[in-house]
């Protein structure tokens, strides 16, 4: 990975963007089309909000960019890559070097916190004593040290967050997708939870959080994508 | 959580130190659930499965190894039969049939039947104390095969026809040979068409149990996916799991069969010593499955598991393309 970088650092005008959408419609069924003709792009170790009133849309911008449905019409480019007919092996190493948060955590209920933080290096079929260190230090980091052999439906919706978030950072990804990351949890933890974000967007990682909380938005002077019935519209 | 501290080395680069995790703590849960009542029931499906298969399989052996049994002992010997004719003397006759017989190459020994032992083979349909003298009773020579050189029975029946023309006849048992192999060898078909079938119906449930499985799971698959599984990591999390399921399942139903088979050898032998036995044995032959029976039941149950494994992962990529 860091071979990449330095090898884009050398060409900061050629890097190509991690996400890239041209004049994406996208409706599910023959219902109303959900987005309409939107373009954007999401610039290397950027940070930028996702934001617009509920049903916007937002969700569904997400799924497009974690290839969990295709666009209706336009194109979408994930890393450089464009997305439709894509192989399920391409499939899969792109969605390796993303990492997202669910609004509604989706953490495993029969797997440990522990368990559910290593998923993503697990199936990527590494030995648990090669990634042992990583997640321990990760979950301490997280402030979940002390719970990481409880079960998900055992934690308070702050610790899922976290748990969450751990889940989503411990394949280092290139790109982080937060749903409503602080949508469950109280102001306080909601800013150390961005302050957690912002971290990572100085180490090289794009973030993209979607979110309708303005007080969080205004902590940060960052580049706002505004859906708004199903029209994108960007907020430098 | 306190003040968020600079990020663990772990995320900026590799961690080196093994710290210390509570020995209490579960690292490798499968990733699939498991049991569930449907994970229970499926495994009582294959043992049941399993155990009708490995009877099926233990019957067609114990058939199999008594018609060899049987065969191996009728086709030892060939008898010849002597017809008594009023213009000849039977006595010379059956002498002369017996030093052509024991002339000929491969025949170990010939044992002339007397007059009386002949009269006697005749009780159980005639009733004894009956004066037989006047009766044209046939005389028997029986014939005990050598194994080399090999009994050449087609020159020894050429010889004695034409030596005693309408009166000795060679039986070699042919006839009842081929009617007992024909059918050992079906009742053989039967029990592998139906092990066949047992094991079709077993794939049959564990497709409909790993439908299930991903229908029930389906939130599960997909957070596998979004965390960057693939389609042949997800089949071998599910083919692990069924995989044990069966194991457990053909465990438990061959374990069975094997219980079966024991309990039904010392019934077997207990009635052995009574005059019903006798007769139940001169019929099935001895009541024994030999390790050929006990390896193809364990064999079954093998197979069931490998089955379920490879059914479940085939039916998982299936649902996942």
């Amino acid at each position: 990975m860091s071979d990449r970088v330095n090898a884009e650092s050398l060409l900061p005008g050629a890097e190509e963007p991690v996400v890239q959408f041209e004049h994406v419609g996208m409706r599910y069924g023959l219902g109303p089309e959900v987005l309409s003709d939107v373009s954007f792009q999401i610039a290397p170790r950027s940070f930028q909000f996702l934001t617009g009133p509920s049903g916007a849309g937002k969700t569904t911008l997400l799924r497009l960019i974690l290839l969990a449905v295709r666009p209706t019409r336009g194109l979408v480019s994930v890393f450089g890559e464009e997305v439709s007919g894509i192989s399920s092996e391409a499939l899969t190493g792109l969605r390796r070097r993303m990492g997202v948060v669910f609004q509604d955590f989706r953490l495993l209920d029969h797997l440990t916190t522990y368990e559910n933080v290593a998923l993503p290096l697990r199936v990527q079929g590494r030995a648990e004593t090669s990634y042992r260190a990583e997640v321990v230090e990760l979950l301490r980091w997280v402030g979940l040290g002390e719970r990481m052999h409880v079960l998900p439906p055992l934690l308070s919706g702050g610790e899922k967050q976290r748990a969450a978030i751990a889940r989503a950072l411990i394949a280092r990804p290139e790109l982080l997708l937060a749903d409503e990351p602080t949508g469950n949890v109280d102001p306080g933890l909601g800013r150390r939870l961005l302050r957690l974000f912002i971290e990572l967007n100085r180490l090289g990682t794009s973030v993209l959080i979607a979110t309708h909380d303005f007080a969080l938005m205004d902590l940060v002077d960052a580049r706002r994508l505004v859906l708004g019935d199903g029209r994108l519209a960007v907020q430098s | 959580m306190g003040e968020v501290g600079p990020p663990p080395r772990s995320v900026a680069a590799h961690g080196a130190t093994e710290p210390a995790l509570p020995l209490t703590l579960r690292r490798n849960a499968p990733l699939v659930p498991t049991d569930s009542a449907a994970s229970r029931a499926l495994a009582a499906v294959i043992a049941i499965l399993t155990f009708l298969a490995a009877l099926c399989a233990g019957a067609a052996e114990i058939v199999a190894s008594s018609a060899d049994q049987w065969q191996g002992t009728v086709a030892q010997e060939v008898t010849i039969q002597i017809r008594p004719s009023p213009a000849r003397d039977i006595e010379a006759d059956v002498g002369r049939a017996a030093a052509m017989a024991r002339a000929a190459p491969g025949i170990a020994a010939a044992r002339v039947f007397t007059k009386q032992e002949a009269e006697r083979l005749l009780e159980p349909w005639l009733g004894s104390g009956l004066d037989l003298t006047d009766l044209p009773v046939p005389r028997l020579i029986t014939l005990k095969l050598g194994r080399s050189p090999e009994p050449d029975l087609k020159a020894l029946r050429a010889s004695l026809t034409e030596a005693l023309p309408g009166i000795a006849s060679l039986d070699d048992h042919a006839l009842w040979l081929q009617r007992l192999s024909t059918m050992a060898n079906t009742f053989v078909g039967i029990g592998v068409g139906i092990v066949a079938l047992v094991l079709v119906a077993t794939g049959l449930a564990v497709v409909f149990a790993t439908r299930g499985a991903m229908a029930g799971n389906r939130e599960v698959v997909e957070v596998l996916h979004f965390v960057g599984a693939d389609d042949d990591f997800i089949a071998r999390a599910f083919q692990r799991r069924f995989f044990r399921l069966g194991l457990r399942g053909g465990v438990i139903g061959a374990s069975l069969a094997l219980a079966a088979f024991a309990l039904a050898g010392i019934v077997a032998r207990n009635w052995r010593s009574g005059p019903a036995g006798d007769e139940i044995e001169a019929l099935f032959g001895t009541f024994q499955v030999g390790w050929r029976g006990y390896a193809s039941v364990i064999l079954i149950g093998v197979i069931a598991s490998v089955v379920t494994g490879i059914v479940s992962r085939l039916t998982v990529r299936r649902f996942l393309a």
